[in-house]
């Protein structure tokens, strides 16, 4: 077994940010990662859906979807994650820390931040009314056989 | 596990529950805001003790909490931080502006 795939869509509400990052970190145990990194990738997972909820579909309804792929000869964990909502206008200053559009609901705007901090990869595609998807990955540090 | 809500010496210290994220935060967010227009607290402590996990969301929910009680001439504090929430807390510059507090039980 090379690949491991899964995808998940779930409706656009705020209990599913705990669904959603329980469901990758236990699909990404596969790779045998560490605490350390299963909680990078927990962080990362919550912040992107939880952009989604917000955001994207301002707490409207939509779906959000997430793809993960586990690739077992490169130890790599990737997600791409998907919402059909109002889109970033500028990507690049919603990437910078501390820039939120919603202060008014205390979002710090360090969701980005750390979704670049506690992963290897993010790229992040955008457009306005009609979605936005982050992809991300992460290399599993290989353990010493026991 | 939801929050707990106890006031101690004119503290309100929130206990919170096992995860921070956006689903927790906003409820924190309201209940937290009726305390401080209510009036009569100086502070607002949160004890992590129990919690193992925190994103963003949370770290927003803090600093809003500040801006209030700042605004008041009061202060907010955490405890029982545990090693992956205090690395959160590291990046986003919290303990800039944050108290880090032990509790008694």
């Amino acid at each position: 077994m090379e690949t491991n795939q899964m995808t998940l869509e779930f409706d656009s509400i705020s209990a599913n940010e705990s669904f959603a990052r329980v469901a990758v970190a236990a699909f990404a145990s596969q790779l045998n990662p560490t605490l350390e990194e299963i909680e990078d990738i927990k962080t990362a997972v919550s912040e992107a859906v939880t952009n989604s909820i917000i955001h994207g579909y301002e707490k409207k309804h939509g779906m959000v979807r997430l793809e993960a792929r586990l690739d077992f000869i490169r130890n790599e964990l990737s997600l791409i994650i998907t919402d059909w909502g109002c889109g970033i206008e500028n990507v690049p200053r919603a990437r910078e820390p501390l820039f939120t559009t919603k202060p008014e609901l205390d979002r710090s705007g360090m969701g980005f931040v750390f979704m670049e901090v506690f992963m290897d990869g993010l790229e992040v595609e955008s457009r306005l009314n009609q979605g936005t998807v982050v992809r991300m990955r992460k290399i599993i540090s290989k353990q010493p056989e026991q | 596990m939801e929050e707990s809500y106890e006031v101690r010496e004119g503290v309100l210290i929130v206990g919170l529950g096992h995860e921070l994220d956006d689903h927790c935060a906003t409820r924190i967010r309201l209940k937290t805001d009726e305390w401080i227009l209510e009036g009569g607290i100086q502070g607002i402590l949160f004890d992590f003790s129990e919690t193992v996990f925190m994103d963003s969301s949370g770290i927003g929910m803090i600093i809003g909490r500040y801006k209030k009680m700042k605004a008041r001439g009061g202060f907010v504090g955490v405890a029982g931080v545990g090693r992956n929430i205090n690395r959160i807390m590291e990046i986003s510059g919290l303990y800039k502006i944050i108290e880090v507090f032990e509790i008694q039980k």
